[in-house]
């Protein structure tokens, strides 16, 4: 199955319309996901307040957004992940990433800044503590039992009782198990230091390369390591991550451009072309079973969306390689990931 | 003596959340977690021109002789996320969080506040609470070591730095680079942030003590408070008015808002039986031993709640519960409780629903109306937050029965008649501090 996914990230827009408009066009391409990216470095709002608010206006398309983990607080972080979850009814996501840069900290004021490898390290421990905090309400906690006079069940409700290397948390979480079981996590894999990360706590992995061999071999290392720490690896998608201009619609992709596929720009691999040559791209990487599907950044947000939805989803929907209505309607659903099964039921707490 | 105009009363709406007010027995109720219960809520809050939907907000699940606390409702998605869901289904309805000063950091609240601001075009609030206890403490990076004097110093800085953040960024979209060095906070930078439609979200402050009422009077916009018998609404009321002026503010500047309940009914009697059959549900056998558990600070499991209150005194510090603010000297409280049942006979159980409770408003709605219009027009309030005890039809007959009756008064409005809450609530913009 092929899997398509596209970023909604505007420069300085701070209104909730024209994301509600995007993610609704993302919606009509019955695209997987869309991401929103966020630093707290750069000009932008909240990402997760931002999806939050096109949740309701919206039905079906997974919800992911950007939540860093070295400056917040793990507890409040996998919390607003898992109410993303309720608010949406089971359509969050949730990439992970780190702040790096010394200027990050000192809008903090609480630590300096550390090497990547040290800060995904901790953020493989904040994705390992969230999932505990999400199954730390079973999924039938609640029993409402008048006979009793419970409300709960306690003996569902656990304290995951987590010493990471920077900071502890005791739970259980003070938000019941979402609706997904955990919301889909996603990691950018690009990058040796999150590679790990990636294979051991992601169910998407993004990869940045150029190339269909790039990728696939990219794809085979995520795999063997998800195998290793001893996860199912068909229980892992990796995406192909370009940025698509699609400005030259009318035309054919030029060679080096489009054409001869993507090429390597500060912004990331980019395509340049038309519609129907993307469609074709992500058609033979996809076939070669190089990758499960592509997260694509228009590089201009409106026009790219449009074209990529109304000229290349729809080409691909045409030639039968992508679906034309959502199956189901959670994220894990669109992903064809199963539900979690929870890491402590049966525990006495 | 000249005659006044009538104050108009401010109202809003306390999602009935974790605690033993939401009835959950009863047949009515509904999900206290999925997104429908609160889109109910505060869509009839709406309908209501309420000037705001009140979200409370709990880190750590209580537990109670080292046990996680049971019998009332528990579990609650996160604030300031709903509040942005809910922005799309709401278009006037102010929106306010309860979020802890000692737990969060000021850049990180200060954006996801102005955010939330942005999202909804101006209808954010802060209420801004101060747990400072180790218990809550496990579950963050901070840990639990505040001193309980440092919680209202740490929560004023707070404040007055994630003002200096949202004034960072000049009215006309310019970002400027801010620094901050103070007692708790040494922070630096660029806020990523443009200037929100409020300028500053609304700061509402919650905590009786004195601290708690300087606090409110240097920084806060609302005050939502326990107090509201007329009497003492009267003097809490004056008290924290009172402290205005030395930090330069009017009466006008700061709306007092006790949280309260309703009861209705077609006559007088209805009401009160259906008032007291809610007290009723709400205090449940294992309820009325445990509240008194908190309070003597010993295990009590053997008492019959249906009989009268024990001999033994308290323990002078009763540990058996944590994640609750205890409030007073529990001898004192168990003295009052002894007397309380000697002179009317009361049970256990019946001592427990008879002393513990909110300020309630119990009657037909004339009457409530007339009640709750008393109350403003003789200064013990400016409104009120509302506390249905069912989730979420619980303000349905509120809004249908005496909204109309207080827009007859003349005391409530008829339309919104601005976009923000700062003007729901006749709040001035805050002046630019560049
Ligand atoms: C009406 C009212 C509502 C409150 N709601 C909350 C709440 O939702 N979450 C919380 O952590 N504390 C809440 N508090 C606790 C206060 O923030 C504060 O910690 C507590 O009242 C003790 O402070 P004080 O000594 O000034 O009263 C509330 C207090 C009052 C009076």
């Amino acid at each position: 199955m092929l899997h398509l996914s596209a970023a909604v990230d505007q420069p300085s827009a701070y209104d909730a319309g024209s994301y509600v408009e995007l993610a609704r066009l993302a919606e009509h391409g019955v695209l997987d996901f869309v991401t929103l990216d966020d630093t707290f470095a750069r000009p932008g709002l909240d990402a997760l307040a931002v999806l939050s608010r096109v949740a309701p206006a919206t039905g079906r398309i997974g919800l992911v957004p950007t939540v860093t983990t070295t400056h917040t607080e793990p507890f409040h972080v996998q919390a607003a992940v898992a109410t993303l979850d309720w608010v949406s009814r089971g359509r969050a996501g949730w990439r992970l990433d780190v702040s790096t840069t010394e200027g990050e900290a000192r809008l903090f004021g609480r630590r300096h800044a550390a090497p990547a490898e040290a800060l995904w390290r901790e953020a493989g421990e904040v994705a390992d503590v969230a999932a505990k905090l999400w199954d730390s309400w079973e999924d039938d906690a609640e029993i409402r039992d008048e006979p009793t006079g419970r409300f709960i069940d306690r003996d569902k409700l656990h304290h995951v009782d987590f010493h990471g290397t920077e900071f502890s948390v005791r739970g259980p979480s003070i938000v019941p198990r979402p609706p997904q079981g955990h919301p889909v996590r996603v990691v950018d894999a690009s990058e040796g230091q999150a590679r790990d990360i990636a294979a051991r706590y992601a169910d998407v992995a993004l990869v940045r390369s150029v190339s269909a061999a790039q990728t696939r071999a990219v794809r085979d290392q995520l795999r063997a390591a998800a195998a290793r720490f001893g996860r199912d690896p068909d229980a892992l998608r990796v995406l192909a991550a370009l940025v698509v201009d699609l400005g030259d619609g009318e035309h054919a992709a030029e060679p080096g451009h489009g054409g001869g596929g993507p090429r390597q720009t500060a912004q990331g691999p980019l395509y340049r072309g038309g519609p129907v040559d993307l469609a074709d791209l992500i058609a033979s990487w996809h076939g070669e079973g190089a990758v499960d599907g592509f997260h694509l950044t228009p590089a201009e947000p409106r026009r790219d969306l449009e074209r990529l939805v109304n000229g290349t989803v729809a080409l691909l929907q045409h030639r039968g390689l992508f679906r034309t209505f959502y199956p189901g309607s959670t994220l894990r659903e669109h992903l064809g990931l199963a539900r979690p099964v929870n890491q402590y039921a049966g525990e006495a707490s | 003596m000249t005659e006044r105009p009538l104050k108009q009363i401010r109202l809003a709406a306390h999602f009935p959340g974790v605690n033993n007010t939401t009835v959950w027995a009863d047949p009515r109720s509904r999900s206290q977690i999925e997104f429908s219960s609160f889109e109910h809520l505060a869509r009839t809050a709406e309908r209501g021109l309420f000037d705001f939907f009140f979200l409370a907000e709990g880190l750590r699940l209580r537990e109670h002789k080292g046990r996680i606390h049971d019998l009332d409702v528990v579990g609650r998605p996160e604030s300031i996320t709903v509040l942005n869901a809910l922005a799309a289904v709401t278009e006037h309805l102010g929106l306010a969080a309860t979020v802890n000063a000692t737990f969060n950091e000021p850049y990180e609240l200060a954006r996801r506040l102005a955010t939330l601001d942005h999202l909804s075009g101006g209808r954010a609030a802060w209420n801004v609470v101060t747990s400072s206890d180790a218990f809550t403490g496990e579950n963050f990076r901070r840990g639990g070591f505040l001193d309980r004097a440092d919680r209202y110093t740490r929560a004023a800085e707070f404040v007055a730095t994630a003002r200096e953040l949202w004034d960072s960024w000049t009215p006309d979209g310019l970002s400027r680079p801010f620094a901050h060095r103070g007692q708790h906070f040494d922070i630096a930078g660029e806020f990523t942030v443009p200037r929100s439609p409020q300028g500053h979200p609304v700061v509402i402050q919650a905590g009786d003590s004195d601290e708690g009422r300087e606090f409110a009077a240097a920084t806060a916009d609302v005050v939502f408070t326990r107090q509201a018998s007329l009497e003492g609404g009267r003097a809490f009321y004056a008290d924290v008015k009172g402290r205005l002026a030395k930090y330069g503010r009017t009466v006008e500047d700061l709306k007092i808002m006790p949280g309260v309940g309703v009861v209705l009914g077609d006559t007088a009697a209805e009401a009160q039986e259906r008032a007291a059959e809610i007290r009723r549900q709400q205090t449940s056998p294992q309820t009325a031993i445990l509240t008194l558990e908190q309070i003597w600070g010993v295990d009590l499991s053997s008492y019959d709640p249906d009989g009268p209150l024990p001999d033994i005194d308290p323990v002078a510090e009763p540990t058996l519960t944590e994640g609750r603010t205890r409030r007073g000297n529990t001898l004192e409280i168990a003295e009052r409780w002894r007397a309380l049942s000697r002179e009317k006979g009361l049970s256990i159980r019946e001592t427990v629903i008879e002393a513990g409770g909110r300020q309630s408003f119990v009657g037909t709605p004339q009457a409530v109306a007339a009640e709750l219009d008393e109350f403003v027009q003789r200064d013990a309030a400016d409104g009120f937050i509302l506390v249905p005890h069912l989730t979420p039809a619980g303000l349905d007959e509120f809004v249908d029965r005496v909204v109309p009756l207080l827009q007859e008064r003349g005391v409530f409005r008829t339309e919104y008649k601005g976009t923000t809450l700062r003007s729901h609530l006749g709040l001035s913009e805050p002046v630019w501090k560049g």
